[in-house]
């Protein structure tokens, strides 16, 4: 079977790599490849049959044979992408394309004190012990055949750490470009970011393609937030007609530590977004936001696992989805409360809106409680544009088109202006009116 | 202006105005009452073009035009409005971005200019005294969270921004205490001018205390059963409605 094949595929290229010296580094990281290399060994790609992953068919990607990449970044012109990305040029920025660091297009010069930020390959050779100590902590192989692809081929991505204290005044941008090369190309960047305690921080990170041709980025982020600590993480994701995205973030908050995730999916032929939050300390916050837009045959699935590990610890989360052509929309929100987390407070919303009869969306709310004295909700709905509303907008003299068109915006921008960078929201909003329509 | 003839129309399989003729000249204010299920609204609504609505017979002609063929967005850029009786709520668009779409949509069918953001706020501050609605309210999610009174301050806020040749006030009145009234009232009244003219549809004299009407007329059964000035409004409050469903059975 093919897809089997391509999983001894990823072996033998792991294993060559490995003999070839291209693989070399520092004892725990070899220990992390190979734990990474066996658990993919173990389970392969996910099929249906994998409760996390129903809704959810890889094939695709497990059938169809992707290259390491070289990176090509001769033809990528900063300006354009930059612009293409959403990123403000003048913000500290780190740029990858598929998957290895350009420092031509990255700025780095004058960072703020107390904050550090380069490509991982370069921490991990200056034998930094932090990143020694928290890379694949949270992002686990076992159980998480992404990860564990991803682990397996670890060798170069972001780092952003904050000094205990530490607030930043702009935000950090991370940008990730997949762009042509000789066959599909595989990117499979790791990103870490450390928050010390009682700082403040906005991170960016920017996936884009601009390949006409196949492509696979696989992103794995871990966030861990001290103490006190305030993070805004964002991830903007447009990939191209043909590319595929598989993108992790796995944050765990300390003690009074607030994180809000925006998750924005703009395009792309399959991608499918996981974020797992562990509530670990009493008062921990997390907000989670997420978009998507998909039209075409496109297919986004957006998995989120929230564990109130701790008392006192909230959670709100709000995913909405605009569906169009055949496009085929998954949410599965988890949200796991252990027993010793009592007062905890979380509510999980999922709005969908279809634009066509042919959209589809599977939704899945899970709840799973073991404490006694807790606030829990979720909901979640799946609608067409309302008629009374697009009558309403036509008595004002809005022709049908135009009325749509502004209840798509309305729908999709209420996510938007949940952002906290005015850039990006200005950004987004112009990017749905050209989306969905004038009026 | 306006002129309606033996208007018929249906909701579903049920025939709910059957007959009628009213004329409306540039500059008038008619109310319209009538009990619960004479057929008010849905008057207004066969007005404004809501689907749903089957006009089954009889012809309505706007300033020489036929009104019944146009879509409800031509109706409305043709100068025609209604202010709902139940505004509809628009999370994600604030009032200022909607209206200000509306009024290009309308200025452009007019043959002007349409109005930059700048333009639209100096405009929209002048129409907001006089329904006292601030800027932050305006700001917000259209009608999202919005109390019935500000909801019905909101329609007669787009309805001085559209500027309208005729207006149709649906139930304006209901659920309102006594100083929204006023204030609503007040607004109407300023809105009123020798190009306008105004259908006020109501179930209780009460509006027509604060806007008083050039002439009355009472709808029941799906017809105009009694048309007369505003004292008429007054003898329907101490007799009620009861008395004219007697005429109305001796009449047909």
């Amino acid at each position: 079977m093919a897809t089997s094949e391509n999983k001894e595929s990823y072996i033998a290229a792991f294993r060559k790599l490995r003999a070839g010296g291209a693989l070399a580094g520092p004892v725990w990281l070899e220990q992390l490849r190979q734990a990474g290399i066996a658990s993919f060994e173990a389970m392969g790609f996910p099929t249906l049959k994998n409760e996390d992953w129903r809704y959810t068919s890889v094939e695709p990607i497990a059938t169809q044979s992707f290259a390491l990449a070289n990176g090509e970044a001769k033809s990528i012109i900063g300006a354009e992408v930059f612009s293409r990305a959403l990123i403000e040029t003048d913000a500290p920025r780190l740029t990858f394309v598929n998957g290895v660091y350009s420092a031509a297009l990255s700025n780095t010069t004058s960072l703020p004190q107390g904050l550090r930020l380069g490509p991982l390959a370069e921490f991990i050779d200056q034998g930094d012990a932090s990143v020694a100590a928290q890379l694949g902590q949270l992002a686990r192989a076992e159980q998480q055949h992404f990860v564990a692809l991803n682990s397996a081929f670890l060798g170069d991505g972001a780092v952003v750490s904050l000094a205990p204290g530490c607030r930043l005044p702009r935000p950090v941008y991370l940008l990730f470009v997949s762009t042509a090369g000789a066959q599909p190309v595989i990117s499979q960047p790791r990103i870490l970011l450390l928050l010390g305690a009682g700082s403040e921080a906005k991170i960016v990170e920017s996936y884009l393609g601009v390949s006409g041709k196949a492509y696979f980025c696989n992103a794995v982020t871990e966030l861990v937030g001290a103490e006190d600590s305030i993070v805004e993480h964002y991830r903007v994701q447009q990939d191209s007609e043909l590319g595929f995205h598989v993108g992790t973030l796995a944050a765990s908050l300390a003690r009074n530590c607030h994180m809000t995730a925006h998750a924005v999916t703009l395009s792309g032929a399959l991608v499918r977004n996981n974020v797992r939050v562990l509530l670990n300390g009493a008062g921990a916050a997390c907000v989670l936001n997420g978009l998507y837009l998909a039209d075409g045959k496109q297919h986004v699935d957006n998995y989120t696992l929230i564990e109130h590990v701790s008392p006192r610890a909230s959670s709100l989360e709000l995913y909405k989805g605009v569906l169009g052509g055949a496009a085929h929309g998954v949410f599965n929100g988890k949200i796991i409360v252990h027993k010793d987390a009592q007062k905890s407070d979380a509510r999980q919303t999922n709005k969908n809106l279809l634009l066509s009869d042919s959209a589809v969306i599977d939704t899945k709310p899970q709840l799973e409680i073991h404490a006694d004295d807790v606030k829990c909700s979720h909901g979640s709905t799946i609608g067409q544009l309302d008629a009374d509303a697009i009558f309403y907008l036509r008595s004002r003299g809005l022709d049908v088109a135009a009325a749509r068109s502004l209840l798509s915006f309305a729908f999709a921008s209420d996510v938007v202006r949940r952002l906290g960078i005015e850039h990006l929201r200005q950004r987004l909003d112009a990017y749905l009116v050209g989306r969905f329509g004038a009026w | 202006m306006l002129e309606i003839k033996n208007l018929h129309a249906t909701v579903g399989d049920k025939e709910i105005l059957r007959g009628i003729d009213l004329n409306v000249g540039a500059g008038e204010v008619h109310a319209i009452m009538g009990p619960n299920g004479s057929g008010k609204s849905t008057l207004a609504h066969v007005l404004s073009g809501r689907e749903n609505y089957q006009v089954t017979g009889g012809t309505v002609t706007y300033q020489g035009k036929d009104l019944l063929t146009m879509a409800p967005e031509i109706r409305a850029r043709e100068g025609i409005f209604q202010a709902f009786q139940y505004p509809i709520e628009i999370p994600g668009v604030s009032t200022t971005y909607f209206l200000k779409a509306a009024l290009n949509a309308v200025r452009k069918h007019r043959g002007l200019d349409e109005l930059d953001a700048m333009e639209f706020l100096s405009l929209i501050k002048d129409k907001m005294n006089l329904v006292e609605m601030s800027q932050a309210l305006l700001n917000r999610s259209l009608n999202e969270g919005f109390s019935g009174g500000e909801k019905k301050r909101n329609e007669i806020l787009q309805m001085a921004v559209l500027d309208p040749t005729l207006a149709v006030l649906d139930e304006t009145d209901s659920g309102l205490d006594i100083d929204a009234l006023r204030v609503i009232a007040g607004g109407v009244n300023a809105l009123r001018n020798p190009n306008r003219a105004m259908i006020v549809i109501t179930h209780y004299q009460r509006l027509l205390d604060y806007i008083v009407p050039d002439f009355v007329h009472v709808l029941y059964n799906g017809r105009i059963v009694k048309s007369g000035t505003k004292e008429l409004a007054l003898e329907l409050e101490s007799k009620g409605y009861d008395w004219l469903k007697g005429e109305a059975a001796a009449v047909h």
